[in-house]
């Protein structure tokens, strides 16, 4: 009955059929495709295809086949780390998916069956053996916004006939590479486990910096749910994990300096708290897969979990008759050892965090308690700034900018959120300004920060804790980061965009099933080319992904509506 | 006021803070709600409770059958034992606090250790739950009539399941004494306030493997619901493996082999839900909604003409052929088998959003009402379709077969087989109230159940149980004797844009408040104090190893979901 209307309101829609009368109500539901008619899932997924979409493909209908036993990987170029590391994965991602070998099993008994009718195909052109990756450079140990991460596949081309090779200047680049390498295998209906077409890709991403943002504040997530989700984005090709590590529900970084914020800010101070070790493990899970860490630590709003172990840190609030009132407000910007501290915690994520960037957050700073606050009263009075309290924030930040420069020797890098600007506090040029209002308004926005010269992060159109019914995922798919007015030179100060699941009504039950594969149409928009933007021809592509992230072992939700997987959950 | 400004406030915000918007205050920082301790849900109608409390010892306790015995007694006191002691699918040890600083028997409120609960069952067991069955019991942990001793008591065996139910949620591990298996001292006297407190699945939208069956099951034992409404088939498929006609989940189903519910996996199910005290309805809906029936059994539903009277392209086809007299003798029997597979009386015979279009177009079936009379009345088609399904479906099972039908069939003024229960669906989201149905449906006398506020499926940002938990089905305009045909009501997870992966975090706890709705007092309606015993709840059954949602916003379990 609900949508049991809906079933029938495909049909409803469905203007060869036309029947009954239209349900307004429910003809509300957008579908990014044309709905069949009789029975069977709405959607037929791709075969073999890479989502996000390469830039360049040359796909053919000839195919070779690959044996597990007799498969193997071969480092031509340089090597390191990284590249075993991916290479005992990949290896296992593509034989050998989690919940996955049971298909991988069905079909090999059906490949004895039919044993090797496939050798009399006229488009078999021979097994697939060896793999040859070539690193041309060598390994960075860590990924950057500068990272290379173009790559080359050749799959049986003419130069290099039943051949395979994967080639990049970087490591990174081989990384993407071996991840479409993966996803071009694919389990034929014809009883052939693993065949992979003739195919010549080169590839690159149109933007540096692909994030997805999680928030461990508001819920704790436990460290396999964040390594999960690092698996999605390494296999989405998303690049940056923007870790939103605190805020005011709770504070569960662990601080060698100060762990007295965790201690008593945390929800429990011993299971709900990342340790030293836990946080390098996530560093290193990620830098295995191509991935920054950029930590967030939000100030000088969201920040009530940091007052109970940080005594005096916070803004005392003062009620109308001048009395306290047991709240407190925002970092207190006036006593200097706030600085003090905020310098030498800000050096300690410096080391701790490898990636020279740190998010300051500087969003929605409530000015209301500041203002209740007689020692920041009197401090604005002294400064001549009477009742403008953008202008201490700016003295914040800046002072935060200034101490955290002087701490790091210039080295820090910053993001921060779009209000920083919006109050016209002055950042070091090399800034990166994160739009994340008016959902698909943003254009503004990112007119006028790309207009005073900043680097720019888009999030506004894809929070995706926003929940929907129905098909939802177009929508995100369809937000175009360049789309706004401005220069060439503006333009190219756009560096990328963000997918943010705030965790208010969401943890670590549902974080990763809400998550994608919604955020896979963000990956597509953030690394494919601006004119891969047709949802229909996406919708098969997406289908397909959908099933092969279920068969790899992750809890990802159906995207598609009616729809069936061959493993299912 | 200003609805606009809030709204968009609230998109444009990194932080979600409309307090007005939750049954309680949110804190300046910290988690939003602190859950009760070893509070029952749903509320029991009685409960005296005390500050006294025992310690249980994993390997001192038993459960003693004092009374009657039977399978479903034996297989509960070993599913109890486990869950109180050992939740969770991985064996997961008992929260370690720091221990007591003196011994736990000097604690001024120790009362004892509990080493035995006694389980005394009054009548022989029932085999099979039913729509008559009895589900009161009482429980009695140190009364004066019962000192020192924990007594769980009913006439039905169904009484004793849900008794234990509440027994096991009575136990709470405590913070504040360091002890793992504590249990306060208290009296229980318990009945539900519906019958029927059912929840429907749908697998033929998405498939739902059998593991996912039986952790619903479990879901549904564990907030008391008592009916599995398994809407088996649809348009999309038919995963139903028939016995008599395998060709329809054949060409029927997404997937013949992996994508079916064999007969034993029916049974199972079944045997699963029957030693919870849960009944297993199925549904199959007809004369619509059976695309998926066409492919595996030819000639079943209406070819389909355009306005020209040409055959539209070969697969199109409407609702269930009514004219064709093979048809009936195909349902019947269908229909009997399914009577043969699923042993509770009641069938859900759907008979929703029938479609005409086909059937006004079709020679036969133009030619087939013009011999009646029925002019373009085709609510007239529909009520002789049922009227034979009726028939031929009594006559097999010499009229022991009982049905349920979405509230359409009543709607258009179709005469139903008394004993009949019908279905309340639409409403609110369509514009129209419930309440007027509910009038109408219980003043021509058919039972009725309700599923209209509780559309689970429909999901949406933020808070959202409270409309569920305060809908309210005995508000409609009537008499006592028409309120007394409420028999129910049901939470529904169409499965359009959820398969296996989330139905369950979807459905709970979100359905805990349908199950406190259906089985509490009506006066249990203070969102405030829900909320508190909600979150102690939904960490409860997380902590048991089932992937329940956050429920209340911000805030923590002790033991979050770590795969």
């Amino acid at each position: 009955m609900t949508m049991k209307s809906i079933s029938l309101l495909f049909l409803l829609l469905n203007i060869s059929l036309g029947w009954a009368e239209p349900d307004i109500q429910k003809a509300n539901l957008r579908f990014p495709f044309d709905l069949p008619k009789g029975n069977g899932a709405w959607i037929r997924p791709t075969v073999g295809q890479i989502w996000p979409k390469p830039q360049l493909e040359q796909p053919t209908d000839n195919f070779m086949v690959l044996r597990p036993n007799d498969f193997h990987f071969q480092i031509t170029g340089h090597t390191c780390d990284i590249l075993e590391e991916a290479i005992h994965r990949y290896y296992n991602l593509i034989f050998f998916p989690p919940r996955g070998s049971g298909t991988s099993k069905r079909f090999q008994k059906l490949s004895n069956k039919y044993s090797m009718t496939w050798e009399k195909n006229e488009n078999f052109r021979g097994y697939l053996d060896t793999v040859i990756l070539n690193v041309m450079q060598p390994c960075e140990k860590l990924p950057s916004l500068n990272m290379d991460e173009h790559y080359e596949i050749k799959i049986d081309t003419t130069d290099r006939p039943r051949e395979g090779i994967i080639l990049g200047q970087s490591v990174w680049g081989i990384l993407r590479g071996l991840e479409s390498f993966s996803q071009l295998v694919y389990s034929s209906q014809n009883g052939i486990a693993f065949q992979i077409n003739s195919t010549m890709i080169m590839d690159f991403p149109r933007f540096p910096h692909r994030g997805l943002l999680l928030d461990s504040s508001r819920h704790f997530l436990p460290l396999p749910v964040i390594k999960d989700n690092l698996d999605l984005m390494a296999q989405n090709k998303l690049n940056v994990f923007h870790w939103h590590i605190t805020d005011d529900p709770a504070f569960p970084y662990e601080s060698r300096k100060f762990p007295s914020l965790s201690q008593l800010g945390s929800f429990n101070p011993y299971s709900h708290v990342y340790s030293p070790s836990d946080v390098e493990d996530v560093i290193q899970y990620a830098r295995m897969r191509g991935i920054r860490v950029i930590p967030e630590f939000d100030t000088p709003g969201h920040t009530q979990s940091w007052g109970p172990g940080s005594p005096g840190l916070l803004t005392p609030c003062y009620k109308k008759d001048g009395t306290k009132d047991n709240f407190f407000g925002p970092i207190n910007p006036v006593p200097a050892k706030n600085y003090k501290f905020l310098r030498e915690f800000f050096a300690e994520i410096f080391q701790v965090f490898p990636d020279a960037y740190v998010h300051l957050g500087g969003d929605e700073v409530d000015f209301s308690c500041w203002a209740s606050n007689p020692e920041i009263k009197s401090f604005m009075k002294q400064q001549g700034w009477e009742q403008d309290f953008a202008r201490l924030e700016q003295f914040y930040m800046q002072r935060l900018i200034n101490v955290t420069q002087d701490v790091t020797k210039g080295e820090m890098r910053y993001l921060v959120w779009q209000e920083v600007i919006d109050n016209n506090v002055v950042l070091p040029t090399n800034t990166v300004i994160h739009v994340w209002k008016d959902g698909n308004n943003f254009h503004d926005e990112l007119a006028r920060v790309t207009k005073f010269g900043y680097r720019t992060v888009l999030s506004s159109p894809w929070y995706l804790n926003y929940i929907n019914y129905g098909v939802d995922w177009d929508r995100y798919y369809l937000a175009e980061p360049l789309s706004f007015n401005g220069t060439e030179s503006q333009k190219r100060l756009v560096i990328g965009g963000e997918a943010c699941m705030w965790g208010e009504f969401i943890d670590a039950v549902s974080v990763t099933s809400i998550t994608w594969p919604r955020a896979s149409a963000v990956a597509e928009r953030l690394w494919s080319s601006a004119s891969t933007n047709d949802p229909r021809l996406a919708a098969p592509r997406l289908e397909e992904h959908r099933c092969r992230l279920l068969r790899r072992g992750f809890n990802v939700n159906p995207i598609n509506g009616v729809s069936y997987c061959d493993i299912e959950w | 006021m200003n609805v606009l400004l809030l709204v968009f406030c609230f998109v444009a915000s990194v932080q979600w803070a409309p307090s007005e918007a939750v049954p309680f205050v949110i804190p300046w920082y910290g988690r939003w709600i602190v859950p009760t301790v070893g509070e029952v849900w749903p509320k029991p109608q009685q409960q005296t409770s005390s500050e006294t409390f025992f310690v249980l010892r994993p390997t001192m306790f038993q459960f003693q059958v004092v009374g009657e015995r039977c399978d479903i007694i034996d297989e509960a006191v070993r599913r109890y034992y486990q869950i109180i002691f050992y939740p969770g699918e991985a064996g997961r040890s008992p929260l370690s606090y720091p221990p007591p600083p003196t011994p736990i028997q000097e604690h001024p409120q120790f009362r004892a250790f509990l080493d035995a609960v006694e389980i005394d069952l009054k009548q022989p067991c029932e085999y099979l739950p039913s729509a008559d069955m009895l589900e009161s019991y009482n429980i009695k942990i140190d009364t004066p009539d019962n000192p020192l001793k924990a007594t769980i008591t009913s006439d039905s065996v169904w009484g004793i399941l849900r008794g234990m139910e509440t027994l096991s949620q009575l136990v709470y591990s405590s913070a504040a004494t360091g002890v793992a298996y504590q249990m306060n001292a208290t009296e229980i006297t318990d009945f539900p306030r519906f019958s029927y407190r059912g929840f429907m699945m749908d697998t033929a939208r998405h498939y739902m493997p059998l593991k996912t069956i039986k952790k619903m099951t479990d879901l549904l034992a564990q907030n008391k619901m008592n009916v599995l409404h398994w809407h088996l088939t649809d348009d999309a498929s038919f995963p139903y493996e028939s016995t008599l006609f395998p060709n329809i989940s054949r060409y029927g189903s997404f997937q013949p082999f992996s994508h079916i519910y064999t007969a034993n996996d029916v049974r199972e199910v079944i045997e699963y839900a029957r030693l919870r005290g849960i009944r297993v309805i199925p549904e199959f809906d007809s004369p619509d909604h059976t695309q998926s029936w066409g492919l595996g059994q030819p000639r079943l539903l209406t070819e389909c003409y355009d306005d020209n009277g040409i055959l539209k392209v070969p697969d199109e086809y409407g609702a269930i052929m009514p004219t064709r007299e093979e048809n009936y003798v195909f349902l019947q029997q269908f229909f009997g088998e399914i009577f043969n597979t699923f042993p509770d009386p009641y069938v859900h015979m759907g008979g929703d959003e029938v479609s005409y279009y086909c059937w006004q177009r079709h020679p036969e079936i133009k030619a087939f009402m013009a011999a009646n009379g029925w002019g373009e009345d085709y609510t007239k088609l529909e009520q002789y379709y049922f009227d034979r399904l009726t028939a031929a479906t009594q006559e097999i099972t010499q009229n022991q077969m009982r049905y349920i039908v979405w509230q359409e069939l009543l709607d258009l003024n179709i005469t139903l087989p008394t004993g009949t229960v019908v279905e309340v669906w639409k409403g609110d989201y369509e514009g129209l109230s419930f309440n007027e149905e509910l009038a109408r449906v219980t003043k021509y006398g058919y039972q009725t159940i309700l599923a209209s506020p509780w559309y689970l499926n429909y999901i949406s940002y933020g808070l959202d149980w409270e409309k569920y938990y305060l809908a309210e089905p005995l508000d409609f305009d009537g008499s006592e004797a028409q309120k007394n045909l409420v028999i129910g009501g049901e939470a529904t997870m169409w499965s359009e844009y959820v398969d296996s992966v989330s139905v369950i975090p979807r459905t709970w706890p979100r359905a805990c408040t349908v199950a406190e709705r259906l089985w509490s007092d009506r006066s249990v309606n203070d969102t405030a104090l829900a909320a508190l015993r909600l979150e102690e709840h939904r960490c409860r059954l997380l902590r048991r190893g089932f992937m329940v949602d956050p429920s209340n916003g911000v805030n923590f379990c002790e033991q979050e979901w770590d795969m």
